[in-house]
């Protein structure tokens, strides 16, 4: 019953919601989130949660892959540095409220030392470290080898590496144009243009939310709800066909999942006029290409104007920084858009143009 | 003695020994260099063939024939009076679907594409559906089946009369 309920609930339809609340209530509630306590908690209770996970003999044989292990050690990190980072933001940020300075800024953490022998040790350390953990892992686990490459033949299910399985996933709502080579040249060039799109000189060498809230909370929201989370649904959760399996189904090849998905202009010329798709290309994608140039062109301006953060935004940083900054924010938050459009109307494309490989 | 050593070389012997050295050092990278792209041309090709004999249209019985998928990437589909060679390569990224009998549809294992018998897209990411190959009988009774031409259903060429055969 309760195996049943998690397989429900982590049906990307259901677990995205729910992981976006999270991220949400984690930002809005990080010095509870960031304290000792709740990490405390928290252990305590996902020790037994994860007994329990791994008694379940589906999960344990998909968690216990030796090509998962790194990727569940991998996430274990990212959790802990996340609370690691809110914890430290939220004990400067009280002190800041108070009065006091950040942690880093007392006299005691001021002192300096020299990068040899400090730095230099710790490193020497920790590549040794590394050194003998790999020797140890590649003893332990075998590469697994598959049979040899055949240009008409593909593993089912066929998973990217899983530091792309991100981009795969996204693959699934997007033309490969756009999920393959738009949006990951954005991510790249987004990150690079971060220096100069940002001009607040805040959380110089030191842990905070508060001062720098607009900037964690969008770059936090795309790295560990948009990639991470993706990367999660990715590894763990596809089965044969690409098909969605809970954490404790089995790997049926033979699931059937009805997904019937039809475009923008079906529904629109089709389903609520009435009359068939017309012939002439644009006009049967009219609808599509107006909202989708509405999206990027209308929505910047219209939030500069109409809402504060909006106003306060476009006052800081000037108007080129704003809008490249809403541009990027908006593409980002095109992938979650097309996932509920997606879930809610089976949509596939907004602009369909096969013809012209152009398809959004 | 290091001074003897240093004199005992002059101007005109060193630039000889100088230009020794360059020719030495370009002639070893240019051989590295023609050996890397040397090694960019497979020794093999396994390519398959762009046209084959496909035997006669009676060999195949309606439905999906999967005889040469694995060594030309062609699914044989005989449908509605039909014969078809429809491309394996799934129109979304290239994948290579799997026809899944029970279901009579074609799946994608990459990001779960479904296509019809006929190649139609129905489901998942995929805008297109599934490209045909140009199909004709020879003088001799026999199918022959050629992958360089193909036929895009979005372009309207599926009426083309080399996009099938009427069995
Ligand atoms: S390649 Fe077939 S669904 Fe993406």
């Amino acid at each position: 019953m309760l195996r049943e309920l998690f397989n429900k609930l982590s049906d990307p339809i259901i677990s995205f919601p729910l992981v976006t609340i999270g991220f949400y209530l984690m930002l809005k509630h990080y010095k509870t989130f960031g304290s000792k306590k709740f990490a405390y908690w928290t252990v305590a209770i996902l020790i037994p949660v994860t007994a329990w996970f791994l008694s379940d003999h589906n999960f344990f044989s998909i968690i216990s892959t030796p090509d998962n292990i790194p990727i569940i050690i991998l996430l274990v990190c990212v959790a802990f540095f996340t609370w690691f980072a809110l914890h430290k933001a939220a004990l400067n940020d009280t002190r800041i409220e108070e009065g006091l300075g950040p942690i880093e800024a007392t006299p005691e953490n001021r002192e300096k030392v020299w990068s040899w022998p400090n730095l230099v040790y710790t490193e020497l350390f920790a590549m040794i470290a590394c050194t003998a953990f790999l020797v140890v892992w590649a003893i332990v686990f075998k590469a697994p080898l598959e049979e040899s490459a055949n240009p008409t033949w593909a593993p089912n299910p066929a998973k990217a590496p899983w530091y792309f399985l991100g981009l795969q996933e996204m693959l699934v709502y997007f033309d490969p144009w756009m999920a393959g080579v738009v949006l990951p040249g954005l991510i790249v060039a987004g990150l690079i243009a971060i220096p100069y799109i940002d001009t607040n000189p805040k959380g110089n060498g030191y842990f905070t939310l508060k001062e720098r809230a607009m900037a964690i909370t969008a770059f936090l929201y795309g790295w560990l709800v948009l990639w991470v989370y993706l990367i999660i649904v990715g590894v763990f959760l596809r089965g044969p066909n690409w098909t969605f399996y809970g954490p404790f189904e089995y790997w049926d090849f033979h699931k059937v999942v009805a997904s019937f998905n039809v475009n923008l202009s079906e529904i629109i010329w089709i389903k609520t006029l009435g009359i068939g798709l017309p012939k002439n290309l644009v006009v049967r994608e009219i609808f599509g290409i107006i909202l989708s140039l509405a999206y990027i062109v209308i929505i910047p301006p219209w939030f500069a104007k109409a809402t504060r953060v909006g106003r306060n935004l476009f006052k800081d940083v000037g108007a080129i920084r704003y809008y490249i900054f809403m541009f990027l924010i908006l593409m980002t938050m095109s992938l979650p858009i097309k996932m509920i459009l997606r879930w809610l109307f089976s949509l596939k494309y907004i602009v369909a143009l096969p013809e012209w490989e152009l398809n959004l | 003695m290091n001074l003897d050593s240093k004199q005992s070389l002059n101007r005109r012997e060193f630039f000889s020994y100088i230009t020794v050295g360059w020719v030495m050092f370009s002639a070893s990278v240019g051989g590295l260099l023609s050996l890397c792209f040397r090694f960019t041309y497979p020794n093999v090709n396994f390519e398959p063939e762009m046209e084959f004999l496909a035997g006669a249209p009676t060999d195949y019985p309606s439905g999906v024939d999967e005889r040469w998928k694995n060594l030309y990437g062609v699914w044989m589909v005989k449908q509605e009076g039909k014969l078809i060679a429809l491309s394996n390569i799934c129109t979304h990224l290239g994948c290579i679907p799997n026809w899944l009998p029970a279901e009579l549809k074609f799946k994608c294992p990459c990001h779960g594409s479904g296509y019809y018998m006929s190649g139609i897209n129905f489901e998942g990411p995929t805008p297109r559906p599934l490209e045909r190959f140009k199909i004709g009988l020879q003088p001799d009774g026999k199918i022959k089946v050629d992958k360089t031409k193909v036929f895009r259903w979005e372009k309207g060429e599926w009426d083309s009369p080399d996009s099938f055969l009427e069995v």
